[in-house]
């Protein structure tokens, strides 16, 4: 089976810091891949490449088997790739609407922008993804942590993502939405999608994930089925960077 | 949490349920009190007609400048080349009218289209300078206070360069129709626009709340759309009526009949009535508003201003968009050339001197936030409005002219001062 995304061999430096060193991940549709390692491990990097926030110094990226160039988020749009970006990238002088259709808002016959339209649209998907968000009207920055991040979550949702990127999209949230989060992830992986989730809690990550892969320093550590290893296993990758079957 | 609760349920005073912009009434409310203080010091001559009319077109060309600012400094940039620019911009038109159109092309001083040639042409330069400032900026990166902190330097004197530091002038007659008081729509066409401004503002509340209506949201009650319907009818009809009072000098109008070799008829009078240079800038502003709030570009520059890495994460091309704001600000520049030396009746070399910070400062009293990501274009005009009401008042009570900018300065600094607390107690709106 061709894997529905794949990033092969990528690299990239900042300076001289090689934040990404040749890694290779993919994910199969209807998968969850967890990235997994310690802060500056280079996971938002890597996948940041994928979102056309970056572009890498070398490296290939597939999508549905074929060779695809992403340079600009747009590109990466394109190929129903969609992000929530780990500081969520939201515009807080707007509100709900405006950032869920940034880049992309729906315009009436004459070009304008449609308010009323964007707004009855975030109306309906804020009521499955979060029932209580009632404030559509006000600037972002006028709203909670979990707020904030559904406004995230339902902007990478509403168009359709084929692949879907979350950069620790539970770090802001209580225990009843973090819920929320898993429950939504299970279901987008009912309906095919492929998802590369990022997250610190690696025994959340162990009940979400397919598989998951562990960085260190910019390289990858290695992939393991979940069902493979244990927390500790997973563990011992993320903090003496080796195999299971290398250590000890 | 108290937004769970289903808000349109809760009980709200009646002045809530009119949903104004509490920033908007509170300009309007220091703008009427700064009329009423004067009013009474000058023994009721700040608030004649005559006087209301030369302060809207002494406004004009800063107000229209200041509404491209707000899109400057919402974009968290600067432009302290506007004024300069307007210089560049206002010789290159003067020279067109009064050199280079009749003696390099042969268009006999005069004809009929010099003046539009001009125009254009003027209005092609600043909107060229602006993109290329825009393009430093957005695509090299030099900050905007350094590429337009250098622009003040180089364009004022491109414009002393243009004329040799002479003036030029008397400008054509068309051309300065642009500039005020002699080019102005008369009494029925004043109360034919003014119906007509009416009648829109009507259609386009109706309209707001039939879409609003048709997606289940929530609308105003009727009889607060009705009041705010009122005020806005009252407010344009007063307007046009008050510059209807002021009557054109008899001596004046006999000048014009002499002129086209006909005789006043006895007891005939006439009201100058809208400017159109204040039409001018009326149209600036409905443009610009709509661009600032129904176009993607606009939804792209207070995005841009509230989160530039969100707006380019979100597919924005933000060295683009640089290079559009400062074009628009460029082409605004040219047209308030057009407008103050219309005005002067012709290009001198000082034209437009210190107007950058006038703009600067009409914005920023206007409630445009230079953190960026903030600011409305009536806020601007209104903040340009309140300036020169306190400068033109001022100079009738006989304040010394130092004096003068003494207080224009620390009303600068109160103005934001108030505008922080204001937006604290709000909650960072
Ligand atoms: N834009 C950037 N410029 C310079 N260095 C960067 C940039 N982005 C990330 N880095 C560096 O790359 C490394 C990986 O960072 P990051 O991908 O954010 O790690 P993680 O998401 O795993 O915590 C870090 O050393 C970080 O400092
Ligand atoms: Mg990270």
């Amino acid at each position: 089976m061709t894997p529905l995304c794949e990033m092969r061999d990528i690299s990239i430096a900042f300076g001289g810091v090689r934040a990404v060193d040749g890694v290779s991940i993919h994910v199969n549709p209807g998968e969850v891949v967890g990235l997994l390692g310690h802060n500056g491990a280079g996971k938002s990097t890597l996948i940041k490449i994928l979102s056309g926030a970056y572009k890498a110094d070398s490296g290939e990226i597939y999508v549905e088997g074929q060779r695809v160039t992403i340079t600009s988020p747009r590109d990466a749009r394109r190929y129903n790739i969609e992000t929530i970006y780990q500081t969520l990238a939201l515009a807080d002088n707007l509100d709900a609407a405006s950032n869920l259709f940034l880049g992309r808002e729906l315009t009436n016959w004459m070009g304008f922008v449609d308010d009323d339209r964007m707004e009855a649209e975030t109306r309906k998907i804020m009521a499955r993804l979060n029932p209580n968000f009632r404030k559509i009207k006000e600037p972002v920055s006028a709203l909670s942590g979990g707020q904030r991040q559904s406004v995230a979550i339902a902007r990478a949702v509403y168009f359709n993502a084929k692949i879907l990127i979350m950069d620790e999209p539970t770090a802001a949230l209580g225990v009843h939405e973090t819920q929320m989060v898993a429950d939504l992830i299970q279901e987008l992986k009912k309906q095919g999608l492929g998802i590369f989730l990022i997250s610190h809690d690696t025994r959340e990550m162990l009940e979400l994930c397919d598989r998951v892969s562990v960085m260190k320093n910019g390289r990858l550590i290695g992939t393991e089925r979940v069902e493979d290893v244990t927390e500790d296993d997973i563990l011992s990758m993320i903090i003496m960077g080796k195999k299971p079957d290398q250590a000890a | 949490m108290t937004d769970v609760s289903a808000p349109q349920t809760k009980k709200r005073t009646a002045f809530q349920a009119l949903e104004l912009d509490t920033r908007l009434l509170g300009m309007i409310g220091a703008f009427l009190l700064i009329c009423i203080v004067f009013n009474v010091m000058t023994d009721g001559r700040f608030l004649t007609p005559r006087n209301i009319f030369n302060l809207t077109i002494q406004t004009v060309s800063v107000a229209i400048m200041a509404t491209g600012m707000v899109f400057v400094i919402v974009t968290r940039h600067i432009d302290l080349a506007v004024g300069a620019l307007l210089a560049t911009c206002s010789a290159f038109m003067a020279m067109l009218q009064a050199r280079y159109l009749p003696d390099l092309f042969g268009l006999g001083l005069g004809h009929s289209m010099i003046p539009w040639i001009a125009i254009a042409a003027g209005l092609l330069l600043g909107t060229l300078i602006g993109a290329f400032q825009g393009w430093l900026v957005g695509y090299l990166t030099i900050p905007a206070f350094i590429v337009t902190l250098g622009g003040l330097l180089v364009w004022r004197n491109v414009a002393w360069y243009q004329t040799s530091g002479q003036t030029i002038g008397p400008l054509d007659p068309t051309f300065m129709r642009f500039g005020g008081i002699n080019g102005t729509l008369g009494e029925t066409w004043s109360w034919v626009l003014g119906l007509a401004a009416v009648a829109w503002a009507i259609y386009a509340m109706w309209s707001a709340r039939r879409a609003k209506l048709a997606h289940d949201f929530p609308v105003k009650p009727v009889w607060a759309e009705v009041t705010i319907g009122g005020i806005i009818t009252a407010g344009i009809l007063g307007f046009i009526g008050i510059l209807n009072a002021y009557e054109i000098p008899s001596r004046r109008l006999e000048r014009m009949f002499e002129a086209r070799g006909e005789v006043m008829p006895e007891g005939f009078t006439a009201a100058y009535g809208l400017p159109i240079s204040v039409l001018l800038l009326i149209a600036v502003a409905v443009v610009m508003t709509l661009v600032a709030q129904r176009t993607r570009l606009g939804r792209y520059i207070f995005a841009t201003g509230g989160n530039p890495d969100a707006a380019e994460l979100s597919g924005i091309n933000t060295r683009m968009l640089t290079v559009k704001v400062f074009a628009i600000m460029g082409a605004l520049c040219a047209l308030s050339a057009v407008v103050a030396s219309a005005r002067l009746t012709n290009h001198s070399n000082d034209i437009g001197t210190l107007d950058e910070l006038r703009v600067i400062a009409a914005a920023v009293i206007g409630g445009t936030a230079l953190a960026g990501g903030i600011g409305t274009i009536y806020g601007a005009i209104l903040g340009a409005l309140i300036m020169q009401s306190l400068q033109s008042g001022m100079a009738m009570v006989g304040v010394d002219a130092p004096l003068q900018n003494i207080v224009v300065g620390t009303v600068l600094v109160a103005a934001v001062l108030i505008d922080t607390i204001y937006r604290k107690k709000t909650g960072g709106r």
